[in-house]
């Protein structure tokens, strides 16, 4: 077996023991990664290979003293390009931060280098992280590792692509309405959106704060939960993180299900669901209810409303954040402006891509005089039902099972023309953010041209070690998680 | 919900965006046909319940008043496509 083909829990256990140096770990990588980049374009910066060496070499440094750093410590990694790092370029994909090199690192940033992360570079994903396939990035668009005339989904896709790859053993992903699950659905890898407020947004640069959150993409449910243990608490640079009941998420993973009700949405299995995404997430039901799991189907209506209700609210939520890029304090700034307004209007105008420009002006609208009430109010109106139902599923059960996207990873250039279908094939995971819940995507089967199929678990908030401990009986004793490309290539020939 | 042209020009000069016509033009159709779509949202009785900002209840507390220290002027100024050694430069806006 290669190196590269072990979970991070399994390649930091060999660090531990001393069979592996975070050095070897590194170098063992760096090859790979080179090649992945050739056929992914995953990364939009790389770090080189002496800077990579020197984190590697300088967590032997600590782990020979004595120190006790974390379970990955030695375990390279990578972050998406809306996570703030110190000294390495952050550009959000877009050209209107090409410029940008942060003065500070994000506060998980931080926290996964103290427990000794070994970065490797930024990762590709859509501009702003508004999109759903990747393909919206100034840097070109990302290519899914299984097809590279697909979409590796988004916008987390170059996080998806390069775990998938085997460029890095975890990565760090943002997820607003599914940009964490749906490419790791496309991508045959394990993600996840832990509970709002798990992982501190600081140095996340803000799409829509009211629903972003941080999470792993990874291999395997418990790499994503021993990631998740490095990030997640209270951070006092970000007003809305939690201080935490869970403990060691990782520790704690049992994979007992016994007793275990599990609820199946009725409106999430109905018309427009592809017919291998079905089967495929159905048999995952199986799988549960063979750990022991109880799982019933049940009504939750509140599904026809989902997708407009996220996309008022973070169209909105946008339209503020990014008001600030104006080419004066970061950035780009365009010339040949006449005055101030001049200035703002013609950096923003060239510097921003077709479908932030598209979410700006759209959450201008919902909040304009004359339109607030009958959109952003009813939008914020309609999300507390949604919580509701959400409050009352979980009274019936402990989790919730739906497919992560309506079908695999579309063709490249697909999505692009018909901005509705796209937002319309969000419709199984931003309901999640709008109600702040842990959700998980898990690999759970292929469809007949070998396109990876994701399942969704999701649970109540603060229910993040339930959803991650289903994942992980699961995947005791299924093998989708361990597929990966390379794999399916050997196998056709 | 009907859009036209110069409400995309009132919601760009809002944003303090500037469409080329063909954008313009492209963008009044796109939003148009999202914002039908979110008409869906009127058939849902909403009468007496209240917005919802924030999922997770949240509660203002104070914070100890300690002095720490701020980011480094210079490291900041440095990503700005302007800067002299204190400030950000923009065209001058008061005659």
């Amino acid at each position: 077996m290669e190196l590269w083909e072990y979970t991070a829990l399994e390649l930091g256990g060999l660090i531990q023991r001393g069979e592996v140096s975070p050095t070897q770990a590194a170098r063992a990588v760096l090859d790979r990664r080179e090649e992945a980049q050739e056929g992914t374009n995953a990364f939009i910066t790389c770090l080189d290979g002496e800077a990579v060496l020197a984190q590697a070499a300088e967590v032997e440094h600590r782990l020979a003293a004595g120190e006790k750093l974390s379970p990955l410590a030695g375990v390279p990694m990578a972050l998406k390009d809306n996570i703030c790092t110190k000294g390495v370029p952050t550009t959000c994909a877009s050209k209107i931060l090409g410029d940008f090199t942060p003065p500070y690192d994000a506060t998980a940033a931080e926290k996964l280098k103290t427990a000794g992360g070994v970065l490797l570079g930024k990762l590709n994903m859509d501009e702003f992280a508004m999109g759903s396939t990747s393909e919206t990035s100034y840097y070109g668009p990302t290519r899914n590792p299984w097809d590279p005339g697909r979409a590796p989904g988004g916008s987390s896709g170059g996080a998806a692509a390069a775990v998938a790859a085997g460029a890095c053993w975890y990565a760090i992903g943002s997820d607003t309405g599914g940009s964490i699950r749906q490419p790791a659905a496309y991508c045959g890898v394990t993600g996840m959106k832990p509970t709002y407020g798990s992982v501190s947004r600081y140095g996340l640069i803000a799409y829509a704060s009211s629903l972003d959150q941080l999470g792993p993409v990874a291999r395997s449910a418990a790499d994503c939960a021993a990631v998740l243990d490095l990030m997640a608490g209270r951070d006092r640079r970000d007003g809305t993180s939690l201080d935490l009941p869970w403990g060691s998420l990782a520790e704690g993973l049992t994979g007992d299900l016994r007793g275990l009700r599990v609820g199946l949405p009725a409106e999430c299995f109905g018309e427009g669901l592809d017919e291998a995404v079905r089967a495929a997430v159905l048999s995952a039901a199986d799988v549960l209810k063979a750990r022991g799991a109880v799982v019933e189907a049940f009504s939750f209506p509140m599904m026809n409303y989902v997708v407009p209700t996220y996309y008022i609210i973070a169209a909105a939520e946008a339209s503020s954040n990014l008001s600030r890029f104006d080419g004066v304090k970061y950035g780009w700034r365009a010339e040949g402006y006449e005055d101030l307004t001049g200035l703002y209007e013609l950096t923003r105008t060239q510097g921003f891509g077709a479908e932030v420009k598209r979410r700006i002006l759209l959450g201008t609208f919902v909040l304009s005089a004359g339109y607030y009430d009958a959109y952003y109010k009813k939008a914020l109106q309609v999300k507390a039902l949604i919580k509701r139902a959400y409050d009352e599923a979980f009274e019936k059960y402990d989790l919730l099972l739906t497919p992560v996207a309506p079908a695999t990873a579309p063709r490249l250039g697909e999505s692009l023309g018909d901005p509705l279908k796209m937002y319309l094939s969000d419709i199984f995971t931003v309901p999640v953010n709008l109600a702040g819940l842990p959700g998980l995507s898990m690999p759970c089967g292929f469809d007949g041209q070998g396109l990876p199929i994701g399942a969704q678990l999701i649970g109540p908030a603060l229910g993040d070690a339930k959803v991650l401990d289903a994942a992980y009986g699961f995947q005791l004793d299924t093998d989708h998680h361990r597929q990966h490309p390379a794999g399916k290539e050997a196998q056709a020939q | 919900m009907k859009i036209t042209e110069e409400m995309v020009d009132y919601v760009s000069q809002l944003s303090r965006l500037r469409l080329p016509q063909e954008e313009k033009v492209r963008m009044t159709g796109e939003l148009e046909q999202i914002l039908v779509y979110m008409d869906v949202l009127e058939g849902l009785d909403t009468d007496g319940v209240e917005p919802m900002s924030h999922v997770i209840p949240l509660k203002n507390v104070l914070r100890a008043d300690e002095v720490v220290p701020s980011e480094d002027r210079a490291a900041l100024l440095s990503n700005a496509p302007a800067p002299d050694e204190a400030a950000f430069l923009v065209p001058k806006t008061v005659e």
